[in-house]
């Protein structure tokens, strides 16, 4: 296989995975409203509780909107990795994964292109969102716009790669509620997503210690950061770890040997 | 059929289980070059994890598989790209029309867009859809998904078919179409094919024949010789006999 064969087939994958996007446009409306409902009412509901104090990457005092802006952002990604491990479920209960697992490329470079697929999508909503959260006076300085969009790709892979990950386990499609329930929202609500951690410290050592820990928090600051135009290294290396291990117990899920698929019994 | 290594599809000592569950035993077989395999067996022989085992959505962890002498252990991609599966289970994006669910698959193949459009008209063409291709897959009746399946599966050339009991559920017209269209498929590129099914109308006499039985090959060879090493009048007959005595 060349080189120009596997850029082929990643852009079918890429394509087809845009496709169904553009098809589905409820999923697309509701990922972009989801974020736009936290952004115009928890927000406006909560600044006059929330105080935020200066923290980076922020200079001055900001509204708690400024603040949860990146998180949100965190979170559309969040839910677009998932979306990408509930397609997996799908396509595997539909049939249409043998389709793709019987692809002469191996088995990895399949996953990964998914996974990118995923990526590419959810940045695209991510964008958007920023474009209209300019309206609510979330206005980072203009090559934060640009300086995004590593932190984004890189975040977008390790949500991505999880929720591959959790395909890999989840056999059915109706069990796929519990991974929203035990994944999606303690992870997000256990994060630095909507409030800063010292106030997290100042309720709870405890639960500041499972935020520290929780990825997300990582993927949520190293977004923030960049989006100011800032490094966080912290946040970068667990990132980029997470995705290397997410995407390496994905390919082990997925192998044909090892995974569900050898756990699976057969039809006749 | 000895397997060989120059056998389209050579399988030896192919065992699967399921925790406790044996269900394949030892299976040997073959299909040569041009040659239409029919896979013979009721309901639970286990056909469809055979085809499962050949198509490397399951692991073989006893036995051999090769594909013109490719090992699926150690040249797996090779084997594969040789290789057009029809399986059992519908594998369309409903939601994509009938061209993009072939270009999708010419892509999953590493084939460029303009060698593949040609092909992939040329294929629908072929099964007499040519003029739905703009048409969303869920618009399609059963059999034409089916026909489109078997186009798809033809797209990047292979030299290996598999089908896995591609007529169920289908009504005569379609069955005959299918039945039809392979068996020209076999006759004029010289395509080796594997069809599995449990009706024993889709044998032809001159067809190969691999009667499997719980998990276990119980006859094989083409189809007038294992009719008459049964010492039985017919296929219906020998394929009770080869039944009752495993």
């Amino acid at each position: 296989m060349t080189a120009a064969q596997y850029g082929r087939c990643m852009g079918g994958i890429v394509g087809r995975e845009t496709l169904r996007w553009v098809h589905q446009r409820g999923r697309f409306i509701s990922a972009l409203v989801r974020p736009l409902v936290w952004l115009a009412i928890f927000a406006a509901g909560f600044r006059f509780v929330l105080g935020v104090s200066i923290i980076p990457p922020y200079d001055t005092y900001i509204p708690y909107e400024v603040y949860i802006a990146p998180g949100l952002v965190a979170m559309i990604q969040l839910f677009n990795g998932m979306q990408s491990s509930l397609s997996m479920v799908y396509d595997r209960e539909m049939g249409s994964m043998k389709t793709l697992m019987v692809s002469p490329f191996p088995r990895w470079f399949l996953l990964l292109s998914k996974l990118l697929a995923g990526v590419a999508v959810s940045v695209v909503q991510a964008y958007i969102f920023l474009a209209i959260a300019w309206f609510w006076e979330i206005e980072p300085p203009p090559l934060g716009y640009l300086t995004v969009l590593p932190a984004l790709v890189l975040s977008g892979l390790m949500l991505g790669a999880l929720g591959l990950v959790l395909s890999s386990f989840v056999r059915q499609l109706e069990n796929f509620a519990g991974v929203m329930n035990f994944v999606i929202f303690p992870m997000f609500f256990a994060s630095s997503a909507l409030y800063p951690l010292w106030r997290v410290k100042e309720s709870s050592p405890v639960l500041w210690w499972v935020c520290q820990l929780n990825p997300f928090t990582s993927a949520t600051e190293l977004i923030r950061f960049a989006l100011y135009t800032q490094a966080q290294p912290v946040a970068l290396l667990v990132v980029t770890g997470c995705t290397l291990l997410f995407m390496a117990l994905a390919v082990i899920g997925y192998d044909p040997g090892r995974g569900f698929m050898a756990r699976r019994g057969g039809g006749d | 059929m000895p397997a060989t290594e120059m056998a389209a599809l050579a399988v030896t000592g192919l065992s699967h289980r399921f925790g406790q569950r044996t269900v394949l035993d030892d299976v040997a077989f073959s299909v040569q070059p041009g040659s239409f395999t029919v896979l013979l067996g009721p309901n639970g022989a286990g056909k469809t994890t055979l085809f499962a085992l050949v198509t490397r959505l399951y692991y073989a962890a006893a036995g051999r598989i090769a594909v013109f002498g490719r090992d699926f252990r150690e040249q797996p991609q090779a084997a594969l790209a040789r290789m057009g599966v029809v399986f059992q289970q519908p594998t369309l994006d409903l939601d994509l029309t009938v061209e993009q669910n072939l270009r999708y698959h010419a892509a999953l193949h590493g084939i460029a867009a303009t060698i593949a459009a040609p092909r992939i008209e040329a294929e629908l063409e072929r099964v007499g859809l040519l003029d739905r291709r703009r048409e969303r897959v869920r618009q399609l009746s059963g059999g034409q998904r089916r026909r489109v399946e078997l186009a798809r599966a033809l797209v990047h050339e292979p030299s290996l078919l598999l089908l896995d009991e591609p007529t169920a559920g289908l009504d005569f017209e379609s069955r005959r179409f299918l039945l039809g269209h392979v068996r020209r498929l076999c006759a004029e590129r010289g395509l080796a094919v594997l069809w599995a099914t449990h009706l024993i109308e889709e044998a032809a006499d001159d067809a190969d024949l691999v009667v499997l039985r719980a998990g276990k090959v119980v006859g094989q060879g083409r189809v007038s010789d294992v009719v008459a090493g049964a010492g039985a009048a017919g296929l219906q007959d020998a394929f009770e006999t080869l039944l009752r005595a495993a």
